[in-house]
């Protein structure tokens, strides 16, 4: 049959059918006979269930998926590009089944009442709490609401983020060029750790056992206090745990600002700082916007650092968190928190596109450019230098006192060094002869934390990669090509964006336990939880450097017969090599270190590194527990520099400063 | 025909927006070289992407060496393009951009290398294999441009305003080179400008465009010699439209001058376009439109004189270098020949 609409017509039938068959027999038998009691009374009870989708049926949902998108672009749609077509139905079937799907069901939640029936005023009571809403704190009450908690947070913690990261980043790429490379590491630090890392080394200064309390006691006889705990302590921590994705971000804006534009107003005798304000600060205007949404959605997703150093001050996801896991568990109000805690973030995002418009700054034409990057003025140099020096240094303390707790004995009570903590989790034995009747010989990894060290590296890193492509592709579809529901397809890839972790991970467990898509306790759900929950920052990282690539580069592919995945992976991809080094390391880097939303999802057999810290820290085990995250640390800078080597630098052949 | 438009109109976005290309047909025959005219915003580039296939049409047929190819991507047309900012992959040396196209059409290494110097050559660019296109100058990166769309041999060749990077003499030898190539390689060009001296210089046929429309096609005689409209006759070549009156005898009465143009008209009203170097500059006398001169510029090889009279201020271009030019003298204008056209009055939208 000839390429055409006919063909398309007969593809698209085949798949449609195909598909609704596969998810009408899915759904409506369940594990044990028909899933809904009025089929059982249509066709009598079933004799037996069915189990969930196994590889089988996955591949042949790809397939029917692949042939919708064939016979979609056969039609007309997507221009026709048989790999857009497959692409688009590939990423919004992900969406659909692995955010929509379980996000949507565990949401439903809020609107049902303890019948299980729909009720408005269900929704009503839960919504309208003053746990929730309460602004008691404004006039002198104890505390407010965990909403206007979360909301506060949020804007301190996206502000902060956004001014260090763009400091730090602008004084690494234009400042002072032999501080670079320690400036790298140094900053990369807080990547590459457990956000508990920070609230625990945090713990171990300004704690009730801390330095600065024991400090005040023995030197003015003031007795500890948990004055930490709270909001600033939280802030303080979540400062440490976000700047480095806002510098990730805006390191790759200030690389992207091509020379020329500086070096043009400088001829029209604009002083550097002139230049600074009215050239440098507007292009990075985009990216400034990006790193703010992101630090503020991130912080209103943490979970690990309110858990640790929150104490009396409650936000959502904790909040959500206590709702499922506590005594209360009372699903329907964590739905409604959830509810809430989404839409906040919706609203975020829909205000910074209303701020931003459709402004594009392509600032890395496809004619060659050529120029020297300015150097920063000297008053915001010396800006930068003032306030990410300090901030710097503080890092460097915060984990100098986190790596010297887990070698030494008690913290607070008992600092004899020693190696026992590490023994405990990571010992390595000789079994030959040392039979514990086992019999085993060769190495043994008697440690108690190997077993969960393993299984994180190898779900992260078939994650990683995943996510990355995943990210990009669709950050690609957005920024590049035009095809009618693109909205709705931004708007889904945004939805799965403003989920938070804890809430993703609740919904994981109540929409997967059952067929057809039963995954719970399985590794599988783990990775699948990596990678919807790291895919905003692949598909951010991805966007913001198609803001500054040229489109005539993309069509310049096309003309030249390469097809469109050609031209993505010879062309689009070489120059996206920051963004896809960004996008691997912050994937595999969450993943390793993400903790709200597997909470949840972990079993014995697939226990977690963070679920075993968190485990340790809540036994008061805190030797254990900073001795793994030391490791978990070392591993994973080990895991970065060898994703930024095996990706490489662009080369654009600009001119460099000598 | 190698090209060919049917009833092509082009919106972006939804029903509710404007029609950037409002219902065009156009042809551009095998092995010539047409430019696509008009001022900014008149659909000329998007007329150019969708015979590229980078734009789809809205609605309407385009077909290309007789096949339709409206559904078709960029890919699958055989047509090449040199982009307006050359569009060179910065990451990739110049043999590696020339090369692109047959790398990634699965042609063989060797082969790839051997067909992608030849292409340099031809353009003069051997031994520049492994530059980055950011070590190039503007015309140098240009050639890796034409290069690397001419080693595909594709049957429509496309341009989207290739020089308007370059300098002014860069600008006329690379337009004849282009000519010259096209000539030689019997290719079949599409060539988007908005410089009326480039497409007088390199076209078989003019196109101009105007408000989505085509006011008019041809070759550039006649484009500049019969424009069809005062949008035309204002656009090709400067010519100043004034209001006459045609007579019987074929003669078009301006104030005192008596104009002959190329074709009569029926008499009345009509609208007459008189270029700058069809009028004769000499000393004020009767039957001369009396003018005096406001600035002048010598410009070597000919004298650009702006006089003030009793129509309007009008521009006149002078061979006569050797006078003296005083500002503020009264002279006398007449007809020096040709370059006189009549325009049957209110023809066009607009006038210039």
């Amino acid at each position: 049959m000839p390429a055409g609409r006919t063909q398309g017509r007969w593809l698209l039938a085949g798949a449609g059918l195909g598909l609704t068959g596969l998810l009408i027999s899915g759904f409506t038998i369940g594990a044990a006979g028909w899933s809904h009691e009025w089929l059982n009374t249509a066709f009598g009870a079933l004799p037996g269930g069915q189990f969930g989708i196994g590889l089988g049926g996955a591949l042949a949902l790809l397939a029917l998926l692949m042939l919708l998108g064939a016979g979609l672009a056969r039609l007309g749609y997507f221009r026709g590009d048989l790999f857009i077509a497959g692409a688009v139905v590939f990423c919004a079937a992900l969406l659909l089944l692995f955010v929509a799907l379980p996000v949507g069901k565990s949401l439903i939640g809020a609107f049902l009442d303890e019948a299980g029936s729909l009720s408005a005023t269900a929704l009503a009571d839960r919504l309208a709490q003053e746990r929730v809403w309460g602004l008691n704190c404004l006039v002198g009450g104890v505390r407010c609401g965990v909403a206007w908690n979360t909301l506060f947070l949020a804007l301190l913690t996206a502000t902060g983020t956004t001014l260090m990261g763009t400091l730090i980043a602008l004084y690494a790429e234009r400042g002072n060029r032999r501080l670079t490379k320690p400036l790298n590491v140094l900053a990369l630090l807080p990547i590459i750790t457990p956000p508990f890392v920070v609230g625990l080394g945090l713990i171990l200064l300004f704690g009730r056992a801390g330095l600065v309390n024991q400090g005040l006691e023995w030197a003015f006889g003031i007795p500890p206090t948990r004055w930490f705990y709270g909001l600033f302590g939280v802030w303080l921590a979540q400062m440490f745990a976000f700047t480095p994705i806002a510098l990730m971000i805006m390191r790759g804006v200030v690389q992207g600002i091509s020379p020329g534009m500086e070096e043009a107003a400088q001829t029209l005798r604009a002083s550097r700082l002139k230049t600074f304000t009215t050239v440098t600060l507007p292009l990075m205007k985009p990216g400034l916007a990006n790193a703010f949404l992101v630090g503020f959605i991130e912080s209103m997703a943490d979970f690990g650092n309110p858990i640790v150093v929150g104490g009396q001050f409650a936000v959502l996801s904790t909040d959500i968190f206590f709702a499922i896991v506590g005594a209360q568990y009372d699903q329907g109000r964590a739905a409604s928190l959830a509810l809430i805690l989404t839409g906040f973030a919706l609203t975020v995002f829909f205000i910074q596109q209303r701020v931003l418009g459709k402004t594009s700054y392509t600032t890395l034409s496809g004619k060659g450019d050529a120029g020297l990057v300015m150097p920063l003025p000297d008053g915001v140099r010396k800006l930068c230098l003032a306030i990410a020096g300090p901030w710097l240094m503080f890092t460097v303390a915060v984990y100098g006192f986190a790596f010297a707790g887990g070698f030494v004995q008690t913290w607070g009570r008992d600092y004899t060094p020693t190696l026992a903590h590490f023994r405990t989790a990571f010992d390595l034995q000789w079994g030959a002869g040392s039979g514990a009747g086992l019999g085993a010989s060769g190495l043994v990894w008697a440690g108690t934390a190997w077993n969960s060290l393993f299984t994180t590296v190898k779900l992260a890193a078939i994650a990683a990669p995943i996510c990355a492509s995943i990210g990009l592709l669709i950050s690609w579809l957005l920024a590049r090509t035009r095809f009618a529901g693109q909205r709705l397809f931004e708007f889904s890839a945004l939805l799965a964006s403003a989920i938070p972790g804890t809430v993703l991970g609740v919904s994981y467990v109540l929409a997967f336990n059952a067929p057809p898509f039963e995954l719970t306790g399985t590794g599988i759900i783990i990775v699948l939880c990596f990678v919807f929950r790291s895919l905003p920052v692949g598909v951010r990282a991805g966007t913001a450097s198609f803001k500054q690539l040229d489109k005539s580069l993309d069509e310049a592919s096309a003309m030249l017969r390469a097809g469109t995945a050609t031209t993505l992976r010879r062309v689009v991809l070489p120059l996206l090599k920051p963004a896809l080094a960004a996008a691997l390391v912050c994937s595999f880097v969450r993943s390793m270190t993400t903790v709200s939303a597997v909470i949840f999802l972990v079993t014995a057999e697939n226990e977690l590194a963070t679920t075993y810290i968190i485990g340790r820290v809540g036994n008061g085990d805190y030797g254990v527990a900073l001795a793994y995250c030391t490791v978990l640390i070392v591993l994973m800078s080990a895991a970065t520099a060898l994703i930024q080597f095996l990706v490489g630098e662009r080369k654009l052949g600009r001119r460099q400063a000598s | 025909m190698s090209i060919e438009f049917r009833k092509v109109t082009k919106r972006y976005g939804d029903v509710r927006s404007p029609l950037v290309v409002r219902g065009i047909d156009l042809t551009v025959p095998k092995g010539t070289l047409t430019t696509i005219l008009g001022p900014s915003g008149c659909g000329k580039t998007t007329t150019l992407r969708m015979i590229a296939g980078l734009d789809a049409p809205s609605s309407g047929q385009v077909l290309i060496d007789g096949a339709d190819v409206t559904l078709l991507g960029p890919a699958e047309r055989n047509v090449s393009m040199v982009f307006q900012s050359y569009a060179l992959f910065p990451h990739m040396s110049v043999i590696e951009n020339v090369g692109y196209g047959l790398t990634v059409t699965g042609v063989g290494k060797a082969s790839t290398l051997q067909r992608a110097r030849a292409t340099m050559e031809s353009v003069g660019l051997a031994g520049f294999d492994e530059r980055l296109p950011s070590e190039l100058s503007g015309g140098q990166q240009q050639r890796v441009a034409v290069a690397r769309s001419l080693v595909l041999e594709p049957s429509v060749m496309l341009f989207d305003e290739p020089l308007s990077n370059l300098d002014a003499r860069l600008r006329r030898s690379m337009r004849e080179e282009i000519r010259t190539l096209q000539q030689r390689l019997k290719l079949t060009v599409a060539y988007v400008t908005h410089d009326q001296s480039e497409a007088l210089a390199v076209s078989d046929q003019i196109i101009v465009m105007d408000a989505g429309l085509i006011a008019q096609a041809g070759t550039p005689r006649q484009l500049y010699e019969q424009p069809g409209s005062e949008f035309v006759a204002g656009f090709m070549g400067e010519a100043l439209l004034f209001s006459a009156t045609a007579h019987s005898d074929g003669s078009v009465r301006l104030g005192p001058l008596s104009l002959r143009p190329r074709r009569a008209v029926a008499p009345g009203p009509v609208k007459v376009a008189v270029r700058p170097e069809a009028w004769a500059v000499g000393e004020a006398r009767p039957g001369a439109l009396a003018a005096g001169l406001l600035k002048t510029a010598c410009l070597g090889s000919h004298q650009e004189l702006t006089l003030s009279t009793e129509p309007g201020e009008i521009f006149v271009v002078s061979p006569d270098v050797g006078r003296t030019w005083r500002t503020g003298e009264t002279l006398g204008l007449t007809q020096a020949g040709g370059g006189v056209s009549v325009v049957a009055a209110g023809a066009g939208p607009k006038s210039q």
